[in-house]
């Protein structure tokens, strides 16, 4: 039985109908987006944005799709995951259900829900119905996989004006009892018209047993609207991550989405801005830091639909030890949007022989009147450069490590956050420290 | 303090030192003037270390004690200093976190302690200010858009922060305007002393005037063709090179 057929009958299952149903929020949609489901199959490398993932030996392994919902995790266990220590929201999800003890400071919060939690109470499904009925349908292999099989997520919905002070951050742990476990991981976030919010997320693997995690994130931003979403990918190598993020952004709004990629054993990321206005910034910086045969795609794909909007990508990428990167940055530039300033700027290091990177930056430009950019280099660390930190005493091991983590913080530096660019920064610190 | 015995040094093969003898003494200036491609540079980063040359014949002494298997930052730790004629331009890391991290790896290699925090920025300030270096320059990424100017004067920072025992200059005058001259020949006066030694590396007598070198030796394919005092420098000025030969 492959992936595929155990996903189907898993979801036929007379057993697993309670947890299907139970959600009646996602009823129908589960069962639509399962029907869909059932007519695609799992992107190969023939498929074009898949060439050089291939995600085969992966979805070999058996996975489990229904997770075991208890644990034993205490808030003590759980505190290594989070990094930013202020006043954040804390969202803890295990296993992909919600827990309410691990998460902090919430009862209180309007804004801030799980799915699970707006199901539940009647008030709030109305005002729910009819935001989802605004969210954009996608027909994707994986979201759909995502949305027949989600038991809980995330909800942020920030009014008009408002500010959103605290910083949240959502963690999804996972500790699979089988020896291969899948978990769906659902953040919708919509922000309104003047309105801030930050985000950060991350996904950990508490077991020894292999995890692949299927993301799914929707940010709507409104009219200036201010998003900050940061992406944190630092893993086990036995856990893996296949993430989709769609952001919608309305004119004049803001949304800066960064990922750091340091851990885990595969990491998909697809992330697609699409613009509905005009003086929209779209923001997208990512940092990988990869050693001993990890994986990392960033698949990126900037929708300039509308004039006057601008683009900054910057993704900077180090590798070691048989790993390998792909980068893929699509800027599709419509016949609409005139007056388009897009920039994509895209650096590899290789440290040594092994190590691979597959870099694609992709620029379709049909308007005339534009401003675009683009850059890729590929190359290793400056000889000249290190030795010249050599001359004033710094070491060898040392110099490099400076080198490498100046080369990164253009990237980390836009980052706003004044606690979690620290800690970022320490993130990067201890993995520079393990390649060789 | 620096013995160069007969140094023969080359690049992917290709011969460049051909057989240099140099004796510096604690206290003494020595200025090395050639024309381009006579191996002044590859001299300097032979001595401070590069790995790109191979040194294939001779020694180099640094205090008595052969230098050739050591690294550059080992070269460093013992008292050598190399001012670069192009320096590197390092974006993310600004002049003040590199230098705490040179200072405190420099003290490291002696077994020492970290300068606390509060030296080391008394430190930096007289420094700086003694060759009126802007404190806002402090806090910018290394070398990154600096003109030519503030590049060498960085250099010469570094230098004072690092207090070498040999000091080597290469075309630290390149670049530089009259003004600015004078500040970084101010800097290494005031570094000169009687257990230190300076050696400059120019194409100009230039900077010979602002800093006395005790000798100047002329260096032509690879070998130092000729030695004097400051009065060679001049006469090279006048005449150029071509009459050594």
């Amino acid at each position: 039985m492959n992936l595929k057929e155990k996903i189907t009958a898993s979801f036929t299952a007379p057993e697993n109908q309670g947890e299907i149903a139970k959600n009646a929020l996602f009823g129908e949609k589960k069962l639509a987006a399962f029907n869909s489901f059932k007519q695609q199959d799992f992107p190969t490398t023939k498929n074009e944005d898949w060439k050089y993932t291939n995600l085969k030996p992966l979805l070999k392994n058996n996975f489990e799709l229904f997770p075991n919902k208890t644990h034993t995790l205490q808030e003590k266990d759980i505190k290594k995951y989070l990094l930013i220590e202020e006043s954040s929201i804390n969202l803890v999800f295990v296993n992909g259900f919600f827990d309410s003890n691990l998460s902090t400071n919430l009862q209180e919060i309007s804004e801030i829900n799980t799915l699970s939690s707006i199901a539940a109470k009647e008030k709030s499904q109305a005002e729910f119905k009819q935001l989802f009925e605004t969210t954009e349908s996608i027909d994707n292999c994986f979201v759909n996989l995502n949305n027949a099989f989600l038991s809980d997520g995330v909800f942020i919905n920030i009014p008009k004006g408002k500010a959103y002070e605290p910083v949240i951050q959502i963690l999804y742990l996972t500790h699979g009892d089988a020896e291969a476990s899948m978990f769906q991981a659902k953040n919708l976030v919509f922000v309104g018209e003047n309105s801030q919010v930050k985000i950060i997320e991350s996904h950990y693997n508490l077991s020894e047993n292999k995890s692949l995690t299927n993301s799914f994130t929707e940010i709507y931003a409104g009219k200036s609207a201010l998003v900050a979403y940061h992406k944190i990918q630092n893993d086990q190598v036995n856990a893996s991550l296949i993430d989709h993020t769609y952001v919608h952004q309305k004119s004049k709004s803001e949304v800066s989405l960064f990922t750091l990629s340091l851990g885990g054993d595969l990491t998909r990321n697809n992330l697609v801005f699409n613009h509905q206005g005009e003086h929209i910034n779209s923001n997208l910086y990512g940092v990988s830091i990869l050693n001993k045969s990890q994986h990392v795609d960033n698949n990126t794909l900037i929708n300039h639909q509308q004039p006057n909007c601008e683009s900054n990508e910057c993704y900077k990428g180090i590798y070691a030890e048989n790993s390998t990167g792909v980068f893929n940055g699509k800027v599709y530039v419509h016949r609409e949007a005139q007056k388009t300033n897009a920039y994509q700027q895209n650096d590899n290091i290789l440290l040594d022989n092994t190590a691979t990177i597959n870099a694609k930056p992709q620029l379709e430009i049909f308007a005339d009147d534009v401003k675009c950019s683009h850059g890729c280099t590929m190359g290793e660390l400056d000889n000249d450069a290190l030795f010249y930190l050599k001359t004033r005493g710094i070491p060898e091991n040392d110099a490099k490590k400076l080198l490498l983590y100046a080369f990164a913080n253009e990237a980390v530096e836009n980052i706003k956050i004044p606690s979690l660019k620290k800690s970022i920064a320490h993130l990067i610190d201890e993995k520079l420290d393990t390649l060789s | 303090m620096l013995e160069i015995k007969n140094l023969h040094a080359s690049i992917n093969e290709k011969e460049i030192l051909k057989g240099i003898n140099l004796n510096i003494k604690p206290g003494e200036v020595h200025a090395i003037m050639g024309p381009n491609g006579s191996g002044k540079s590859t001299l300097s980063s032979v001595i401070a270390g590069k790995e790109d040359f191979e040194v294939t014949e001779g020694k180099i002494l640094f205090e008595g004690e052969d230098i050739e298997e050591l690294a550059p930052e080992e070269r460093a730790h013992k008292g050598i200093f190399l001012s670069f004629q192009y320096p590197i331009e390092i974006p993310g890391v600004t002049v003040t976190n590199f230098i705490k991290t040179a200072v405190n790896q420099m003290r490291k290699a002696k077994g020492k302690e970290n300068l606390p925090a509060k030296e080391l920025l008394q430190m930096i300030r007289e420094k700086s200010a003694m060759l009126d270096i802007d404190q806002k320059f402090l806090s910018r990424s290394l070398n990154e858009g600096f003109s030519g100017g503030e590049k060498k004067r960085n250099e010469i920072f570094q230098m004072a922060m690092l207090e070498p025992k040999l000091a080597i200059l290469d075309e630290t005058d390149s670049g530089l305007d009259i003004d600015a001259l004078k500040i970084v020949a101010n800097g290494v006066n005031q570094l000169k002393s009687k257990d230190k030694a300076v050696l400059i590396i120019t194409h100009y007598q230039r900077l010979l005037e602002y800093i006395v070198p005790d000798f100047v030796h002329v260096l032509i394919d690879g070998k130092i063709a000729k030695t004097g005092d400051i009065n060679l420098a001049f006469e090279l000025e006048e005449k150029g090179y071509d009459w050594i030969k």
